[in-house]
C-alpha cells in the first residue's frame, strides 16, 4: 500500500470533487461541505457515469447520467438502486490529501 | 430466444394485460402492437367527462409515449390490420407492415350499433367510441345548435349530459318506456329522468327512430309516430356490438363475439381474445371490471401459467355524470321467490331498494345516495344470509350493530376481502396493505401501485378514507407535493417563502424553512439555486456545486464522460467565415462528431473535458458565444427566412427571432425555453409546437405558447395577435419572465400553463398593460447579470478548478 499526494484539500471545492487519472482507471476524490475527504473509483455502478461530476449532498453523490445516488462512505447504491463502487482509502494530513494505491500499480506506472 | 407477441388493438384491455404481463414475466416476449387508432392507450372511461370539459385528453392517457419506449414496445399507430395468416402466423396491416408472432392477441374491442334507418350516413350523424367522436362532437357543440342522442341507456345519458353541458340544445330519444331500463328498475328509471329534465335535457321514450333527415347533411330526426325533432347533430348511442369480423374472416370460431374459454384462448391455440371482442361463456362485456379480469387472465396464461381462469361476477354499474348517484347490480326483477326492501324519501330525492331471494341479496338499485352500494355488493358475492339484520338492512352499514357509525368507522368495518374499486377489482386489504408496505402517502401513489381508483374514479372517497383510516393524522389529502425527501414543504411554498422571508442564500434557505438534511439533496439544491438566481438577480451569487454538471461545465456531459459544444448562431442564420472557424476547431481537437441539431444549430460531440477551454477560445475568437443548450435557460430561436427571400413570407421573421434570441439569451428558466419565428402559417420553423412561438401574418405577430414536442406532443395555446414587432418582444419577455417567476422547477412551459391556464396567463401578459411592463423591466433587469458569456469567463480563467486536473495528480508523477 502505497500513500500518494494527489494534491491540497484547496484543490476540490467544498461540496465538490475532482478526477484523478491513475494506471488502474479512474479515481473521484470528493470534498464534502464538513471537508470530509472520500474517494471512490469514478465509475457508477449503473452504467459507467463518471461521478466527480455529480452533485455532492451530505456524504453522498448523484451521477451526472441517471440520478443513482452513491454513498462516499460504502460505495454503495442508496435508495431503490442495487449496486456498489469500489472506495479508495484517503487521508489529509495538514491541508494535503493522500490516496492509497496498490503498490504494484503504482509501479506499473 | 423471446417469442413474438403481436397485439391487435390499444384498448384498455389489451393495455391492461401488458401491464400484468410485464409485472410477472418481464422480457419473455417481444412485444409488437398494431392500433387502429392513431394514438396510445387512454382510459375510454372518461370520455365523458372529456365532453363534458371535466377533464382533458391528457389527464386520461393510461399509458404515454414513453411507456412504451421504456417497456421496449413496438407501437404501430394508425395501423388497422386487414389480414391474419394464421398457415404463416403473420399478421398485415393496411399500411403493408407484415409481422410475425408466436402468441397473436386479437383485442379489437366494439363497434357502435348504427341504426338502419334511412340517412344514417349523412354528416353530423355521429356515434360515441373514441376520442374522434368526442372532438366531432365538441366542435358540433360549438355553434350551440340541437342535438339528438339515440339511446337512453348509459352511454347516451352520458353524452346527453355532456352535450347539455356544453349548451347544446339536447333530445334523447329512447325506444323503451323508462331510461337505462336494463340496469334501472322503472321508479329509478323516472327519477333519473326527472332529473336530466330539469337540467334541460328533453326526453323522449317509447321513441322508435325512423329516419335521419337532410339533404347534404343531418337536419332533423323522424321518429315512427310522425314527429320531427330538427337536430344538427345526432348521436348514435343505441349499443355496441363485438367487433369480431378480422377473426371471422380468419377463419377463427365466433358467436356473438369470438368464441374463447375460460383462458381466453380460441379455437386457434396461439390465438388468444380479450375484452369487448370476445365471448367467453355466452357472454358478452361492455364494462370495464369483466374486461380487466380478462386481461388478468390472459396475462396469466402467456406468462405460462394454465390454471388461471375467467369467472362470470356480476358489475355494479354506475352512471358517470356529474350530481347524479346512481347504483344498479344483479337481478332486481320481481318473482314469487323474491322480495324487495324499498326506501323512498322523494324530499331528499333518495330511492333505494334490495331484492332478496332465500334472505340473499340478488340485486340492488341505489338512486341519490349510493354509499353503501360497495356493502350490498360485498353481501351478495359473498352470498351473506342476512336474516338477522333484515330490519335495518336498507338503511345501510351504518346501521347494523347499534349506533350509527361515521363513514370512515363504515369503510373500517369492511371485511379485508371486500370490493373497493369494481373496474379494477382491487380489495381492501390489496390497497391498506399497499399503503403499510410501500409507505404510500397519497391518492396517487394508491392509483400507481393498486389502480385502485384510477379508472371511473367513483371509489375515490372510499380509497382516501382507507388512506386516512390507515395512516391516521399523516394523511393530509390536500397536502402539496413535497419538493424532494429534504422538505415537507412544495416549490411553490418555497418560492413565496424565499420571497417572503428574503431569503437569498442555499443555506440560508435551508435553515429559515427546516430542512431535514444539512446540505440538500441532488433534487433540492438545482432548485433552490434556480429560485435565488431567478428572484435575487444582482444579489444572489451562484452556487455552482448545486448546479447539474451541464450547467457547471457550460457544455452537455455525454454517456461516456465526454461533452458536447453548441455555439449560438442568432435565428440559426451563419456564414462562411462561422463554418470555416467550426470545421478549424473540429479538425484541431480530432472532434469525432459533428451534427446539425433540431434548433438549427451545429453540434460538436465528444470532447474532453480539459479541452473545453480550448475549443471555446477558438471559436470566441470567431466570434461565437455559448449556446446554453445545456442549461435550463433560454436556448435557440429557430427561424424561416421570411420576406428576405420567401414568396410567402408576410414578415420579417428572421430578423425577428434574431432579435428575440439576442435579447433574451443567458437568461436561466425553470426548464429548457425554445423558440420559434415563422414568416407566415405555413409555419416552416414549426413554431407551434415549441416553448414560445410567432406565427407571422399580414396584419401582425400572432404569439403562441406552451407547445411541446418531446415525450408529450401538444400543439400550442394562442396568447393573441400584436401589430408590431415591438409589441411582440414585450410580449414575449412578459410571458417569460411570469414563468421564471412563477413556475417550478424542471416544470416546461406547457405543464405551467395547464397549471395555472391559458386564460390567468393572457390576462397578466397580455390584457394588464402595466404587469406587462412590471415583467418585461424586471426581465431587462436581471439580463444585466445573466448576458454575460460564460465561455469567454472561463476562457479568462473562471472556475479553472472545473477543467484542469488538480496540479500535483498523477500517478507518474508522483512515482519519479
Amino acid at each position: 500500500m502505497n500513500w500518494i499526494a494527489i494534491g491540497s484539500l484547496s484543490d476540490i471545492p467544498r461540496r465538490g470533487a475532482r478526477c484523478i487519472d491513475t494506471p488502474g482507471g479512474k479515481i473521484a476524490v470528493f470534498r464534502t461541505a464538513e471537508d470530509r475527504v472520500f474517494a471512490l473509483a469514478d465509475r457508477c455502478p449503473h452504467k459507467g457515469g463518471p461521478l466527480s461530476q455529480g452533485i455532492v449532498h451530505g456524504t453522498s453523490v448523484t451521477c451526472p447520467l441517471h440520478n443513482w445516488v452513491i454513498s462516499l462512505e460504502s460505495g454503495e447504491a442508496l435508495g431503490a438502486d442495487a449496486g456498489c463502487v469500489r472506495t479508495i482509502s484517503v487521508k489529509v494530513e495538514d491541508d494535503a490529501i493522500f490516496i492509497a494505491l496498490k503498490s504494484q500499480t503504482h509501479r506499473a506506472a | 430466444m423471446t417469442d413474438k407477441l403481436v397485439i391487435i388493438g390499444n384498448g384498455m384491455a389489451p393495455g391492461r394485460m401488458l401491464e400484468h404481463l410485464l409485472e410477472r414475466s418481464p422480457g419473455r416476449y417481444e412485444v409488437t402492437i398494431f392500433n387502429a387508432e392513431p394514438r396510445v392507450n387512454y382510459d375510454r372511461i372518461m370520455l365523458s367527462p372529456v365532453l363534458s370539459g371535466e377533464k382533458d385528453y391528457d389527464e386520461i392517457i393510461i399509458h404515454g409515449d414513453g411507456w412504451y419506449i421504456k417497456n421496449g414496445i413496438a407501437l404501430y399507430k394508425g395501423h388497422k390490420i386487414t389480414e391474419i395468416d394464421r398457415a404463416a402466423k403473420t399478421v398485415t396491416s393496411d399500411h403493408g407492415v407484415t409481422q410475425p408472432y408466436d402468441k397473436l392477441v386479437i383485442a379489437t374491442g366494439s363497434v357502435p350499433l348504427i341504426l338502419p334507418v334511412p340517412g344514417n350516413n349523412l354528416p353530423g350523424v355521429l356515434s360515441y367510441r373514441d376520442l374522434d367522436d368526442v372532438n366531432a362532437m365538441l366542435i358540433a357543440a360549438q355553434s350551440r345548435a340541437k342535438a339528438v342522442v339515440i339511446g337512453g341507456g348509459l352511454l347516451g345519458l352520458e353524452a346527453a349530459a355532456g352535450l347539455n353541458s356544453r349548451d347544446m340544445d339536447v333530445t334523447v330519444l329512447h325506444l323503451m318506456s323508462t331510461l337505462m331500463e336494463r340496469q334501472l328498475d322503472p321508479t329509478a328509471g323516472y327519477m333519473l329522468q326527472q332529473e336530466l329534465e330539469q337540467r334541460g335535457i328533453k326526453i323522449l321514450t317509447k321513441a322508435s327512430t325512423k329516419a335521419v333527415l337532410g339533404e347534404r347533411k343531418a337536419e332533423a330526426v323522424e321518429l315512427a309516430d310522425g314527429r320531427i325533432i330538427p337536430a344538427t347533430l345526432v348521436v348514435m348511442a343505441a349499443g355496441i356490438r363485438s367487433n369480431a369480423s378480422l377473426a371471422k374472416q380468419s377463419g377463427i370460431d365466433v358467436n356473438r363475439g369470438i368464441l374463447v374459454d375460460a383462458g381466453m384462448q380460441t379455437s386457434d391455440p396461439d390465438i388468444i381474445a380479450l375484452g369487448e371482442c370476445a365471448e367467453v361463456d355466452g357472454h358478452v362485456y361492455g364494462l370495464v371490471a369483466p374486461l380487466y379480469e380478462m386481461a388478468r387472465v390472459a396475462a396469466a396464461r402467456l406468462a405460462g401459467d394454465a390454471t388461471a381462469a375467467f369467472v362470470h361476477n356480476d358489475t355494479p354499474t354506475k352512471l358517470k355524470v356529474t350530481g347524479i348517484d346512481l347504483f344498479s347490480l344483479g337481478d332486481f326483477a320481481l318473482g314469487e321467490d323474491r322480495q324487495e326492501i324499498v326506501l323512498r324519501d322523494a324530499a331528499a330525492g333518495v330511492y333505494k331498494r334490495l331484492v332478496l331471494k332465500d334472505n340473499r341479496i340478488i340485486g340492488t338499485v341505489l338512486y341519490g345516495e349510493t354509499a353503501d352500494g360497495a356493502w350490498f355488493n360485498d353481501l351478495k358475492k359473498r352470498d351473506v344470509d342476512i336474516s338477522d339484520m333484515r330490519e335495518t338492512l336498507i338503511f345501510g352499514q351504518a346501521y347494523q350493530g347499534g349506533s350509527p357509525l361515521d363513514p370512515m368507522a363504515a369503510v373500517a368495518a369492511l371485511p379485508d376481502d371486500a370490493e373497493i374499486c369494481g373496474c379494477n377489482g382491487v380489495c381492501k386489504s390489496k390497497i391498506t396493505g399497499a399503503i403499510k408496505e410501500k409507505g404510500l402517502s397519497s391518492l396517487d401513489d394508491v392509483r400507481a401501485h393498486t389502480k385502485a381508483s384510477a379508472s371511473c374514479g367513483s371509489c375515490t372517497g372510499l380509497v382516501e378514507q382507507l388512506l386516512s383510516l390507515t395512516l391516521g393524522d399523516a394523511y393530509n389529502p390536500a397536502a402539496v407535493q413535497p419538493m424532494c425527501a429534504c422538505t415537507t414543504l412544495g416549490h411553490d411554498e418555497v418560492r413565496r417563502l424565499i420571497k417572503a422571508k428574503s431569503l437569498k442564500t442555499v443555506y440560508a434557505v435551508m435553515q429559515e424553512l427546516e430542512w431535514t438534511t444539512s446540505c440538500g439533496c441532488a433534487k433540492c439544491r438545482p432548485a433552490l439555486n434556480y429560485y435565488l438566481v431567478c428572484d435575487w438577480p444582482g444579489e444572489y451569487a451562484d452556487d455552482y456545486q448545486s448546479r447539474f454538471i451541464n450547467e457547471r461545465a457550460h457544455a452537455n456531459i455525454q454517456k461516456d464522460g465526454t461533452y458536447s459544444v453548441v455555439p449560438r448562431m442568432w435565428g440559426g442564420v451563419t456564414s462562411a467565415k462561422e463554418l470555416r472557424a467550426i470545421a478549424d476547431v473540429v479538425d484541431k481537437f480530432a472532434i469525432p462528431t459533428v451534427k446539425v441539431t433540431g434548433g438549427q444549430r451545429i453540434d460538436m460531440l465528444g470532447i474532453k473535458k480539459e479541452d473545453l477551454p480550448a475549443v471555446w477560445a477558438d471559436l470566441g475568437n470567431a466570434g461565437f458565444v455559448s449556446g446554453h443548450a445545456y442549461a435550463k435557460g433560454v436556448r435557440t430561436v429557430k427561424t424561416c427566412v421570411g420576406t428576405d427571400w420567401c414568396r410567402f413570407g408576410t414578415q420579417d421573421s428572421t430578423g425577428l427571432g434574431t432579435r428575440i434570441e439576442k435579447f433574451m439569451w443567458g437568461s436561466w428558466t425553470p426548464a429548457k425555453v425554445k423558440m420559434a419565428v415563422s414568416g407566415c402559417p405555413r409555419n416552416c420553423a414549426e413554431a407551434t409546437c415549441k416553448d414560445v412561438g410567432v406565427v407571422c401574418v399580414e396584419s401582425g405577430y400572432e404569439i403562441h405558447f406552451a407547445g411541446a414536442a418531446g415525450l408529450d406532443i401538444k400543439g400550442t395555446e394562442v396568447l393573441g395577435l400584436v401589430k408590431t414587432e415591438d409589441e411582440a418582444l414585450e410580449v414575449i419577455v412578459a410571458l417569460v419572465q411570469m414563468y421564471r417567476e412563477q413556475a417550478r422547477y424542471l416544470e416546461r412551459i406547457y405543464k405551467w400553463t395547464k397549471r395555472v391556464s391559458v386564460a390567468e396567463i393572457r390576462r397578466q401578459v397580455l390584457d394588464d398593460l402595466p404587469r406587462r411592463k412590471a415583467f418585461f423591466d424586471r426581465f431587462v433587469y436581471s439580463q444585466k447579470f445573466a448576458q454575460v458569456d460564460p465561455w469567454s469567463q472561463r476562457v479568462s480563467g473562471l472556475h479553472k478548478h472545473e477543467f484542469r486536473p488538480p496540479a500535483a495528480v498523477g500517478v507518474s508523477q508522483a512515482a519519479e
